[in-house]
């Protein structure tokens, strides 16, 4: 009879050990103020399943800012060709998510590896800054067609922001 | 070549020259990889460039060379201690010392074989213990000591430690002090000032006459706070005056963009000197066009406020001065509410503005009693009987662009004037990228003192000094029109009840140039 007891042992061990991540994940997420993003996100990644600390949660994050402001450049770069009209607008664009791509997310990485959360936090408040600025650059909100994807930048990074501060 | 420059580092004055390092990194607009930058200068305004002293290349400081502090000891030799972040991400202090102290450039640096000195003691987090002290003596004068900033959960605390060497060191009972819900602290500093002398003090002094300064660089909202109090040198613990006002809960040195401040003893001209990080407020897209980012405040002189006892004064250091050149005054300007004057300048981008207010006394007591705070305040648009009064540095002429530093006295519930000094940047610049809010905070003004301004501008930076030093407020400001010529400086009144005189004196101030120190010239 042991053998079954063996496999309720490890299965049992596994559930604790979701547990806790689980427990990580949704008490850092409620510091953010987009709880269902901040879980969705994190979840999405597979290395939050073995995250102990929130320095990786933080990581997670930035990884995902950084691929939401790729994107961004990719459409930039769609849209240059399609509406030379909006032609200033997405150059500004394209410098604003360069910029986050080039300078906030390696800054927010370095900060979160080397122990001074203060300059991922700066980054990451820069990252959101820089998807205003973007979305400010066209007329109007409606002419913008990145909205969809400075929206999600822009919450990304204020999510991101309060993980950060959850270290300070 | 983009580069970013952060904390000042270990400032000291030895054989002929004022030395300040500071935290750069060589490789980009944005902080990591972090060296410790090199610079000299006879006058503490016009700086020379030398070698990088020291760079990451230890297993115990190979993720930063990090904020550390200069101890001059009686027997000349200099003892630098720092934050090295080591190879596992943990923070650890270390020692380093000129290799050679016959070299008044202090060239080269040795780090000592017995690094790390320190490690996190029991019960702090690897992450949270760094930027050590400049060290005093203890009572006996046969042990040095110096105090490390943690936090224990979400206080912040000041770890004591005292050694013979340098090298060995014991970690004391108890903190020098702590303060709940404040969080980590950082470059803290730790320094007598005479409540009776003119001058600035040793780090060692105690005595009677004499008051502490405690100061913590808080990373929960990036502010310096400062608060006085009394050092028990037996107890190795230091009190506030007013624990309303402790460290991290009441005084600013700075009540706009400034941090990781640290100072020394300048033992040529006997004076407690101040130095700062004024970081960018503006977007990271624009500081990777500009290729840098960060930068040093002026220096700062520090002593006690006799005529407050419960603050200390900043003022420019006198060398600041020697870059004045032509001036500009107007005497006794009468200033009716709503009115606004422009002033005939020279170089309005890079100036040294002083003003005095005069306001009837009548006009307070007959004024109705209201509230105020310059963060929520609107600005310099939203009137009251008396206020808001100042000076607009960096306006273009259609005001498209303005910067208004300003007076503001709110009659509080009990009757008595409070004095509000802020900064206005909503309207500084057109610019979309760059930040904007209104600085600032209460300054105490004595019975019979006018209100009075001192306002540094230099392009993109203005720091200004209100009550001689009392409050002081340092912005960035990023205009787009109201630059260099096309820049204006104006007096306003826009209080509904109050006239205001006023006397301005304006000089235009020269470019200090900084260049590399022609080291083959040698």
């Amino acid at each position: 009879m042991k053998f079954p007891l063996i496999i309720l042992a490890i299965l049992h061990l596994h559930g604790i050990t979701q547990l806790k991540d689980q427990t990580l994940i949704e008490t850092s997420c409620r510091n953010t103020p987009n709880y269902e993003l901040c879980v969705s996100t994190l979840h999405a990644s597979p290395s939050s399943a073995t995250a102990t600390d929130v320095e990786e949660l933080g990581l997670i994050l930035v990884d995902a800012i950084k691929s939401k402001a790729e994107s961004g450049v990719s459409a930039v770069d769609k849209l240059r060709r399609l509406h030379p009209e909006l032609r200033e607008a997405l150059d500004q664009c394209r410098m604003s998510y360069i910029a986050v791509i080039k300078a906030d997310v390696p800054e927010a990485v370095a900060a979160l590896t080397k122990g001074i959360p203060k300059f991922a936090e700066f980054g990451m408040a820069d990252a959101a800054w820089e998807a205003e600025i973007c979305e400010g650059s066209f007329e109007s909100a409606a002419e913008s067609p990145l909205s969809p994807v400075n929206k999600d930048l822009h919450e990304l990074a204020t999510v991101a922001v309060g993980i950060i501060k959850i270290l300070l | 070549m983009t580069i970013s420059a952060t904390d000042p580092n270990g400032p000291l004055y030895y054989n002929g020259w004022y030395h300040l390092f500071y935290q750069y990194n060589p490789d980009s607009a944005i902080w990591g990889n972090i060296t410790w930058a090199h610079a000299i200068s006879k006058d503490l305004i016009h700086w020379l460039h030398l070698p990088f002293a020291m760079v990451p290349d230890q297993w115990y400081d190979i993720n930063g060379v990090w904020t550390g502090s200069a101890t001059i000891l009686p027997d000349g030799r200099i003892m630098m201690i720092y934050t090295g972040d080591t190879y596992d991400v943990v923070q650890v202090q270390c020692l380093a010392y000129p290799a050679n102290l016959s070299d008044p450039l202090l060239l080269k640096w040795v780090k000592d074989p017995s690094n790390p000195v320190l490690f996190p003691p029991p019960g702090i987090g690897p992450k949270d213990f760094r930027d050590p002290t400049t060290a005093w003596l203890s009572p006996d004068g046969d042990k040095w000591r110096i105090t490390i900033g943690s936090k224990i959960g979400k206080t912040g605390i000041s770890l004591n430690y005292e050694t013979k060497d340098f090298i060995k060191y014991d970690l004391m009972d108890g903190f020098l002090h702590q303060v709940p819900g404040t969080g980590m602290w950082e470059c803290v500093d730790f320094y007598p000032v005479s409540m009776v002398g003119q001058n600035g003090l040793d780090t060692s002094v105690n005595g009677p006459g004499i008051k502490h300064v405690l100061k913590a660089s808080l990373d929960d909202d990036k502010n310096d706070y400062y608060a006085l109090g009394t050092y028990d040198p037996i107890k190795n613990k230091w009190t506030p005056d007013d624990p309303e006002l402790d460290v991290g809960i009441g005084l600013r040195y700075d009540y706009g963009k400034y941090y990781a401040s640290k100072t020394f003893y300048d033992q040529h001209k006997k004076r407690r000197i101040l130095w700062g990080w004024i970081r960018e407020t503006d977007a990271e897209s624009l500081d990777l066009l500009k290729g840098w980012a960060g930068v040093q405040s002026i220096p700062r002189s520090i002593v006690f406020d006799k005529k407050t006892g419960n603050n200390i004064l900043q003022w420019p250091v006198e060398e600041v001065e020697s870059l004045r050149s032509s001036s500009v005054e107007f005497k006794d300007v009468t200033l009716v509410p709503g009115s606004i004057i422009p002033l005939e300048v020279h170089s309005p981008s890079q100036a040294d503005i002083v003003v005095s207010f005069d306001i009837d006394k009548k006009t307070i007591e007959e004024a109705a009693n209201m509230s105020y705070d310059c963060s929520k305040s609107g600005g310099a648009v939203n009137r009251g009987p008396l206020g808001p009064f100042g000076i607009i540095v960096l306006g273009d002429e259609t005001l498209s662009e303005l910067t208004p530093i300003y007076f503001y006295i709110a009659k509080a519930y009990n009757g008595k004037p409070d004095t509000h000094f802020c900064a206005d940047e909503l309207r500084s610049s057109k610019a979309s990228d760059v930040e904007k809010i209104v600085y600032g905070s209460t300054v105490p003004v004595v019975e019979g003192e006018k209100y009075t301004i001192r306002s540094l501008v230099d392009h993109s930076i203005v720091e200004s000094f209100a009550q001689g030093g009392r409050s002081v407020i340092t912005s960035r400001i990023y205009p787009t029109k109201a630059i260099n010529d096309a820049a204006r400086i104006f007096l306003f009144n826009n209080a509904t009840k109050a006239k205001v005189t006023a006397s301005i004196k304006i000089w235009k101030m020269d470019t200090a140039d900084i260049h590399p120190f022609p080291l083959d010239q040698i």
